[in-house]
């Protein structure tokens, strides 16, 4: 029978490459999917992790996606660190994004360009509510709170849909499940002409430095992370477990919220049915991936979105079904965790 | 001249990073009984375990009335005649104490015919007790007493126990020592493990002594002393202690009727402690594992603030409702049990593990913003790390990869390091080496002698003999009052430790038989 074996010391290269060896595996059954598939691996792969560095209009939109990835990522390697898990990070995007419209559906005409900040404010405030549902659930009653943030993504998809179907339907929108779109000026200032990126990279890369300064650098972020580590030892040193909780769910919900104003009232202009686009679910891959360090994830949320923009090229350019994306973000977790686990183990054929 | 019951030879066995056991050959005679001495982690309970078959050796023989055996699994163990007490027990809680040897028996035997050898077994040896009664209302040594019922029934001519007077009072230990000598009286083999020396000289005729995995002397223990044993143990005899006499001056701990309902089911009610440790003393809690020890501990460090006000002071200040952070400004400085994942975080270096209870390298440690001087950590680290002699690979070394004695060593040190005024340390010394131990309780005392109020709960009699000026004894989370460690006797302290302080209950014990005394362990 084959059974795995502690390794006395697990190898540091080893444990700091394994993203990397997970990915070049990926690829590898990437190519056996696309000849099983009957395309071509070349141009296959070519969609993926060539098109979409290829040029500088590529290069935006790269950065347009992996920044609520990143956001997101930033917010649940907080909340891992703590123990605390927060699968509904999606949810939390939405009510954020529902904030953030609620607000700029307010503009019109003669409203200056300071809206952009109660917007945002808006969407980190509606994120961190709906995560603070399930910390105030998890703390009063003990509720599980990867049920509980879980559940409160389905139900968050039903207040949007209902939103963009009743009270904020477009009069003008042909009976689409939409508001109309945002005046101009509520738009989040973008960087050049002819790209969407818009000051929200700014943002996640202020958040990736304040991330790693609150986790590494600050009390508080080293006792909330000791709760994550060794429940016993925090208790012991007096660091309370309830605050740990909330800060870890109103941050993780807060940037989710973030996110979901940035790209309402960024790329897409105007609330959608068609918001939650699983970046909440795929934010926890890029939280793993980066191994819950905020520079780690930096380089996971720009690979996650190679596979968003990649399964769309794969979709028009070689008639391969969409889903693909979600094939090879699976794959990639996957793949990972089996690395880490042998990075840890090796296998040992025993009788 | 008769064949030995059991012969190893050339036993060794690895594990990933660690031999456990090199070359380790052992000779057991009938109705001989024979200690395996040893440090934690020498390889003792390895050694055991593929005797028993429950590991299986890389290399080595076993034979067992001279023919050679492979012993695959415990059951063929059991065939051969070979049974173990563990340390830990296997009873089920729930259902009684036949149903419980029912369990591990041939399943062509009934209850009734269970219950019946047991009684039988039981009167045989003295070992008192009533197989209809359920476990979960047995104490420690009951249960005890309930395995080796068990491993008598296989009529075993090899017992191997392990560890056995751990969990047991003085006079428990007496009792079961009877039982033993009876035993190997009758031609049973019986392999003692421990690491206490003057159990080892008093109950066996013969001793393989093992120090990192390999055997460093094989003796007749009668025939040594203390510190001939340790010294094969250990490589080296310990250091003594100097204790000087007290400098008592005002109470810092102050504890008043403290009672406390248990905080999880299988917990002990706190009931009525009270309790005062003044600076420049060393006051003991000695007690069975299991008696409130952990709960009383968890209320004196704030890891539990329902006490009632008033029921803790420290100093001048009532502590009952604050937490560990604000006991800790009050000089509070508390050493837990379990070091690894309560004391320290494991994955965490030790650097950051002085974080937990020190705030030096922190600026502003007030606030949340406050910020991690990670250079000044890792000095402080260091200079605790050589003032407290830990071997450890540096300030970043997690604390995980350092040996159960050193991490407490370094544990002991970051909070001796504080200078407190009260210091509150459980198991100072539990499951470290030797020489580790004997450094520890010497920082402890010079402590003492340094003006602060220490106060140590322990299950070993000997450590609080040697620490104390006052013993309490705990028993079922009640505290008795306290006796000065001259007038205090291991005999006194053992009756104590089954709840029997009061008075007219010595009195009326007193006019029992002493036979009745040892039994006075249940409710």
């Amino acid at each position: 029978m084959l059974k795995l074996e502690a390794r006395p010391q697990p190898s540091k290269l080893w444990s700091l490459a394994s993203p990397v060896l997970a990915l070049l595996v990926t690829v590898l059954i990437g190519v056996v999917l696309f000849v099983a598939l009957d395309k071509d691996p070349v141009s296959g792969l070519q969609m993926f992790f060539w098109e979409p560095i290829r040029s500088a209009y590529a290069l935006g939109e790269l950065t347009v996606k992996a920044t609520p990835l990143l956001l997101i990522a930033l917010g649940l390697a907080v909340c891992f660190r703590s123990n605390v898990w927060n699968i509904g990070a999606e949810g939390q995007y939405v009510l954020g994004a529902i904030a953030a419209s609620g607000v700029a559906l307010l503009a019109d005409k003669t409203t200056g360009s300071w809206i952009v900040v109660p917007i945002i404010l808006a969407g980190i405030l509606g994120g961190m509510f709906w995560a603070g549902i399930t910390a105030w659930l998890r703390d009063r009653f003990n509720a599980n709170e990867i049920l509980v943030s879980l559940m409160l993504v389905y139900v968050a998809v039903q207040v949007l849909s209902y939103m963009v179907s009743g009270p904020w339907k477009d009069p003008q929108g042909y009976n689409f499940p939409q508001t109309k779109t945002f005046d101009l000026v509520t738009r989040i200032p973008r960087l050049f002409d002819g790209s969407r990126v818009s000051i929200g990279v700014f943002l996640a890369l202020i958040g990736v430095i304040g991330t790693w300064i609150f986790l590494f650098r600050t009390r508080a972020g080293f006792a909330q992370q000791v709760g994550g580590l060794a429940p016993a030892a925090a208790r012991y040193a007096g660091f309370s477990s309830r605050r740990a909780l909330w800060v870890a769910l109103l941050v993780s919900g807060g940037m989710a919220g973030l996110a979901g104003a940035l790209e309402v009232a960024g790329p897409i202009g105007q609330l959608t049915s068609y918001v939650p686009a699983g970046y909440g679910f795929a934010a926890i891959i890029v939280a793993f991936v980066g191994r819950l360090h905020p520079v780690g994830m930096v380089f996971s949320a720009l690979l996650m979105s190679m596979f968003y923009i990649g399964g769309e090229l794969a979709q028009s350019r070689l008639g391969l079904p969409k889903s693909l994306t979600g094939v090879f973000q699976g794959l990639l977790l996957f793949t990972l965790l089996a690395c880490d686990t042998l990075v840890n183990y090796r296998l040992k054929w025993k009788k | 001249m008769t064949s030995p019951r059991l012969h190893l030879a050339g036993i060794t066995k690895s594990y990933p990073g660690v031999v456990a056991n090199r070359d380790v050959s052992l000779t057991v005679m009938p109705g001989e009984t024979h200690a395996v001495l040893g440090e934690n982690g020498a390889g003792k309970s390895t050694l055991m375990k593929i005797i028993y078959g429950a590991v299986k050796p890389d290399a080595g023989t076993v034979v067992f009335n001279g023919r050679p055996v492979l012993i695959r699994n415990p059951q063929e163990a059991r065939a051969l005649g070979i049974s173990m007490v563990f340390q830990h027990f296997s009873l089920f809680d729930t259902i009684t104490v036949a149903e419980n040897v029912w369990l591990g028996l041939s399943k062509r035997l009934s209850l009734a015919e269970v219950t019946h050898s047991i009684a039988a077994k039981a009167s045989e040896y003295g070992l008192d007790i009533d197989p209809s009664r359920p476990v979960h209302t047995l104490s420690v040594g009951e249960m005890q007493r309930v395995e080796i019922i068990r491993a008598l029934l296989t009529n075993p001519q090899l017992l191997i126990l392990d560890e056995p007077t751990s969990v047991l009072t003085p006079q428990a230990v007496e009792k079961l020592f009877v039982v033993l000598k009876k035993l190997a009286s009758e031609g049973c083999s019986i392999l003692y493990i421990s690491h206490k020396l003057h159990e080892i000289r008093e109950l066996c005729n013969a001793c393989t002594v093992l120090r990192a995995g390999q055997v460093t002397g094989v003796c007749n223990p009668a025939q040594e002393t203390n510190a001939s044993l340790s010294k094969m143990m250990i490589g080296a005899e310990p250091p003594l202690l100097t204790r000087r006499a007290p400098k008592v001056g005002v109470p810092v701990l102050q504890v008043q009727d403290l009672t406390l309902a248990r905080e999880d089911q299988f917990g002990v009610d706190l009931d009525g402690i009270t309790l005062e440790v003044r600076a420049g003393e060393v006051v003991g809690i000695a007690g069975v594992s299991g008696n409130g020890q952990k709960e009383l501990l968890y209320a004196l460090s704030g890891e539990d603030v329902r006490s009632s006000p008033g029921s803790i002071r420290i100093g001048e200040v009532d502590a009952s409702r604050l937490h560990p952070g604000g006991r800790r400004k009050l000089g509070l400085h508390f050493v837990p049990e379990e070091r690894l994942g309560r004391g320290a975080v494991p994955t965490l270096g030790l650097a950051h593990n002085l974080l937990l209870t020190r705030h030096e390298a922190i600026s502003s440690p007030r606030f949340a913003g406050g910020w991690i001087k990670v250079r000044q950590l890792e000095a402080h680290a260091a200079h605790i790390i050589q003032r407290f002699n830990v071997k450890a690979g540096g300030p970043r070394a997690a604390a995980r990869s350092l040996s159960g004695g050193n991490l407490q060593k370094f544990i002991v040190g970051r909070e001796i390091d504080a200078q407190p005024t009260l210091f509150i340390v459980s198991q100072p010394t539990w499951g470290v080496d030797v020489g580790a131990a004997a450094q520890i309780r010497g920082e402890i005392l010079a402590l003492r002698d340094a003006g602060c109020a220490v106060l140590v709960v322990s299950e070993e009699l000997d450590e609080l003999f040697e620490l104390s000026d006052r013993l309490h004894v705990i028993a079922r989370g009640r505290l008795s009052p306290a006796v000065p460690i001259g007038d205090a006797s291991v005999a006194k302290i053992g009756a104590w430790m089954s709840g029997l302080w009061h008075e007219e209950v010595q009195e009326h014990l007193a006019s029992l038989a002493p036979t009745d005394l040892v039994g006075g362990q249940h409710a």
